[in-house]
């Protein structure tokens, strides 16, 4: 019987000391604490952003900014649940751009609206206030600034005979079949159309390079149309030809890279960050000084030039926030033309400014992959179409997803996938 | 004033006394969390701060059961239960054998068995699904050279293929588990009663049977029904190696549960499928015991 | 002549186990001391040409280059080792007396209370989290060691307390009925017949409840954020970026977060060894 005493005396000092530590103030004085979510590997090292966050302190002894990283996939789960307490566990987070809309239905994300400048306005590149605007309010500093690029392999594209890259998809095909015929690779063309939101950023620069488009100016979902299906059968057509590669349907964007760093496909879609790795990285690369970049290609009579993928984030204030100014303040700090123009060795700028004369030759030095994705990036940018800003957009998203994948894996007719993916999509808008 | 109890009294007694400070703890940590998750699921609800909850009453409920999707997914996860948890009892009964007949190493054999298990999870789905790649993966790389297949396989493109797949990655990691537990319990076993049942002429296989087996019986219920209640929500291996596709063909329950409750932020189905997925674990756990369980013949 | 007969059988048997354990870990540490470029090529490089341990010197001795990742991971192992301990210790303790009481003594509802422990593991902790979430900020334990400790327990309990039931119950109950007839109650049975016999079983059960706290990923994730509380698997995962996976990092993360509980295997290997004699003694 001692023992049992002993153990519902341990179980009570346990219960007991939860909650004195409950009851201990959290009042701590001096500076105002404002903590920050970010993550790893955001462009931007973890070194960078520690500086950032450094000079901040420095030049403002009356706020204390704590910053702490996650990892990407966990980003989401970690803002939703923190802003189940009040008040939330961050002042700050970084948000991808196809949460804004959930975001600010959900009361996260503070209006910050008022807050922006005219200057602000003016010298940041139009684009990058829809990653943080949602029905012309706008909820956060756009940060990180991505876009898909077209990639190919320019060694193997010459021993094929081809001295340029395609400028229309057709012209892709015929360059494959060209490609395939000569043994030069077995799959020319490697996408990431696995069952994630990557495949949903290769099938938008699919589908408005055929004049298509996700959503209507009402808010109506426009994909199941022949523009639609057309581009989901060449998706098909290019499996069953071997001209993409057919693991593709499995692939997330790190097995695109994976893929043509071993110059196993002559051409690849992918974001920024892959031709600082694929062109200069010989520990991660087989194929370095091969690659290049060009503007992504579109569909022949679509009357487009070119389509690609808007990828932003951005950085917001929590709508609970007890310190929503000094919590601002660090924000506009950190996406400052002066503080993005001494931190770009890895991330683009959001400033016009930043892309116009010395900033221009200075942001291009910065690593030798700059000299290329900086121009390349100024050529495609205008070309990045945004998701829709719509709540339910997870859920869309995963929709399609389903709808493409079924589509893919031959369950289900093009025809019969987008519809099905389309009524959902009206019945998550009601 | 003990005394005067009779033992059945005092035993019990006892009993709860022993029992008292671990269900304490386990609901002192899972009951407001549970009733919570009760209570939002008679609700439809997205997540957010001040949202307005309609009160559905069993309208989530429903409206699941009436799903294909719901069904389809069950079955589905039905099967990556069944045949995993199958393999790896009929799996972990074998090595657990094999280890207790003390073979050479087997010291090492049971060491090394920790290994699947002690690889953290998040490293085990990277792995595998490195493994599985199309183009790089080593497995492709083995059949190949062992000429098995003369082209490399995009395995994880066919829904049926990526889930036999991923109940792979699930064996490996949890064989050790079942045959770990089995190999224990044959490690408590009296010696005498096979001694006796061999000098009688039992063969080995009669001794395995008849003896061994029924003795086992007790352990074998715990780690199966610990092991379907873990397969029947498996989460983490998929979504790493699938993330649930192709074409949904690795979607689970769980898996179903996380994109409602996290991803889309239906908190009140969320919480809805929750409880199904409980009550059908609970529905499993009580025919395994019905089957498997015979306290009554202390 | 038979005997070796049997070993050959018994060799033959073991080679298809290891390997089936072991190629995948081969696998494993092969990722970790290779480039990247080096683990793409085709055909597949078994043994790399170019090993490099950077990835452990990153971690074990992290200089200036090494990411955050790295540099905090030794301390991230130090919060695992202290959360998953003292789970296990906790969860022995507590569950091996329910568990007997569950198995052995007769009282109303046992077999209700036994299925009813299952249960609370049954509902998905993605359900649970953030009601556990809340908890955690409101009584200030949100980042700390202490409210890992104390969710664990409420999947770790349940699953000691079922463990322990399968190794008491293969117990025969004649050898309990002896110690009584020599005068020992209930509670000095447990201690000194039941739990002695028990010992390979309480040491896998201490084991597994370690490992399946050392494993721990979601609750983990959501009730911690920084180095003070953050553990093992929450850290390897900081190896994948928005599209980069460090897979070098996080395979050598996954094996070095691997050595601990083998070691604790091997430690424990002996009293194993020992129970499995004191229960041959006394049957």
């Amino acid at each position: 019987m001692k023992a049992i005493r002993s153990f519902t005396i341990l179980t009570f000092a346990l219960i007991v000391m939860a909650s004195v530590i409950g009851c201990a103030p959290q009042q701590p004085a001096g500076p105002v604490t404002i903590r920050v979510l970010s993550m790893e590997q955001a462009g931007a090292t973890v070194d960078e952003m520690n500086a950032i966050v450094g000079e901040f302190n420095t030049a403002n002894p009356d706020i204390m900014v704590e910053i702490e990283y996650v990892s990407y996939d966990a980003l989401h789960d970690k803002i939703t649940t923190s802003m189940a307490s009040t008040p939330p566990a961050y002042d700050v987070f970084l948000a991808d751009d196809i949460w804004y809309a959930e975001f600010s239905k959900a009361g996260y994300v503070m209006d910050a609206t008022d807050r922006i400048t005219q200057d602000m306005r003016d010298k940041i590149f139009a684009s990058a206030w829809d990653i943080t605007s949602v029905d012309g309010k706008v909820y956060g500093m756009p940060w990180l600034l991505d876009e898909k690029y077209f990639f190919y392999n320019e060694k193997l594209l010459n021993e094929a005979g081809f001295s340029a890259p395609p400028t229309t998809w057709e012209e892709l095909v015929e360059q494959s079949i060209a490609i395939k015929e000569q043994g030069i690779a077995e799959y020319p063309i490697v996408w990431s159309w696995g069952q994630y939101e990557a495949a949903i950023c290769d099938w938008v620069i699919l589908l408005y390079g055929n004049g298509g488009s996700l959503m209507d100016a009402n808010g109506a979902p426009a994909f199941h149309n022949e523009a639609g299906v057309e581009t989901l059968n060449w998706m098909i057509q290019s499996i069953d030809d071997g001209i993409s590669n057919p693991a593709s349907i499995s692939y997330v964007e790190e097995d695109v890279r994976n893929v043509f760093s071993q110059g196993k496909a002559v051409y690849a879609v992918n974001w920024n960050y892959m031709y600082d790795l694929v062109n200069f990285n010989t520990d991660e690369s087989q194929v370095t000084g091969q690659i290049k970049m060009a503007l992504m290609p579109a569909f022949t009579g679509s009357g487009v030039e070119s389509a690609s993928i808007n990828g932003s984030m951005g950085f917001s204030v929590a709508a609970t926030s007890p310190n929503k100014d000094a919590a601002w303040k660090y924000v506009e700090f950190l996406t400052s033309e002066d503080v993005q123009n001494r931190y770009s060795a890895h991330l683009l700028p959001i400033w016009q400014t930043s892309f116009e004369g010395e900033n221009l030759t200075k942001l291009e030095g910065y690593t030798p992959a700059n000299a290329t994705t900086v121009p390349m990036f100024n050529v495609q940018f205008p070309y990045a179409h945004v998701r829709p800003k719509v709540p339910y957009y997870p859920e869309a998203s995963k929709t399609l997803q389903l709808a493409l994948q079924e589509a893919l894996t031959k369950q289900k007719t093009p025809e019969q996938a987008l519809n099905d993916a389309a009524a959902k999509w009206v019945d998550l808008a009601k | 004033m003990q005394r005067k109890l009779s033992l059945t009294q005092k035993d019990a007694l006892i009993g709860f006394g022993l029992i008292l400070p671990s269900l304490l703890i386990i609901l002192g940590i899972s009951l407001q969390p549970i009733l919570s998750t009760l209570f939002l699921s008679v609700f439809e609800s997205s997540r957010g701060i001040n949202v307005e909850r309609i009160f559905v009453g069993l309208g989530n409920y429903t409206a699941l059961l009436s799903e294909q999707l719901f069904w389809v997914t069950i079955g589905r996860t039905l099967y990556f239960t069944f045949v995993s948890v199958g393999l790896e009892l009929i799996l972990g009964l074998a090595i657990a054998q094999l280890i207790h007949s003390h073979p050479p190493g087997w010291k090492f054999l049971r060491t090394s068995l920790i290994i699947p298990w002690a690889v953290p999870t998040i490293v085990n789905g990277t792995m595998w699904r490195w493994i599985y790649n199309a183009d790089y993966g080593a497995l492709n790389g083995l059949l190949l050279q062992l000429g098995i297949i003369d082209k490399y396989i995009p395995w994880l493109t066919k829904p049926d293929v990526a889930m036999n797949l991923v109940i792979l990655a699930d064996i490996w990691h949890s064989v050790p588990f079942i045959a770990l537990i089995l190999q224990a319990a044959l490690a408590t076993l009296p010696a005498d009663l096979e001694e006796a049942a061999a000098v009688d002429g039992a063969n080995a296989l009669q001794r395995f049977l008849l003896i061994r087996l029924p003795l086992l019986r007790p352990a074998i219920l715990v780690a199966l029904v610990i092991r379907t209640v873990e397969a029947f929500r498996a989460f983490d291996l998929i979504y790493v190696i699938t993330n649930g596709g192709p074409a949904f063909g690795t979607v689970t329950i769980s898996y179903l549960t996380y994109l409602e409750t996290f991803s889309f932020g239906n908190v009140g189905r969320g919480s809805a499928l929750s409880f199904l997925i409980s009550i059908f674990t609970l529905i499993m756990a009580f025919i395994y015991i019905r089957v498997l369980y015979r306290p009554e013949e202390n | 002549m038979k005997k070796t007969m049997r070993t050959l059988w018994q060799v033959l048997l073991v080679i298809p186990v290891v390997l089936f354990i072991y190629l995948p870990v081969a696998w494993l540490v092969i990722s970790s001391i290779s480039t990247r470029s080096e683990l793409l090529s085709t055909p597949i490089h078994w043994i790399p040409q170019q090993p490099t341990f950077q990835n452990y010197i990153n971690i074990l001795v992290p200089g200036q280059d090494a990411s955050e990742v790295a540099k905090t991971f030794r301390i991230t192992l130090w919060n695992s080792l202290l959360v998953a301990s003292s789970v296990t210790v906790i969860a022995l303790t507590l569950g091996s007396l329910a568990s007997y009481a569950l198995v052995r003594l007769r009282f109303p509802f046992r077999q209700t209370m036994l299925i009813g422990i299952l249960g609370t593991r049954m509902i998905p902790e993605i359900s649970l989290v953030i009601p556990l979430y809340l908890f955690a900020t409101r009584f200030g334990l949100f980042n700390s060691p202490l409210i890992l400790i104390i969710t664990y327990l409420s999947f770790a309990l349940p699953f000691a307390i079922w463990l322990m039931a399968a190794f008491f119950n293969t117990i025969p109950v004649e050898l309990e009925d002896a110690a009584r007839i020599d005068g020992c109650n209930r509670i000095e049975t447990l201690f000194r017949i039941i739990l002695p016999i028990s010992a390979p079983g309480l040491v896998s059960t201490g084991l597994f409840v370690f490992l399946t706290a050392w494993d721990e990923f979601f609750f983990a994730l959501i009730l911690t954020s920084t180095v003070s509380a953050k553990t093992v698997p929450v850290a390897i995962a900081e190896f994948t970026g928005r599209y980069v996976v460090d897979v070098g990092g996080m395979m050598t993360g996954g094996v070095l977060a691997a050595i601990p509980p083998v070691i604790l295997s091997l430690i424990f290997q002996r009293y194993i060894v020992s129970g499995l004699t004191a229960g041959a003694v006394k049957g």
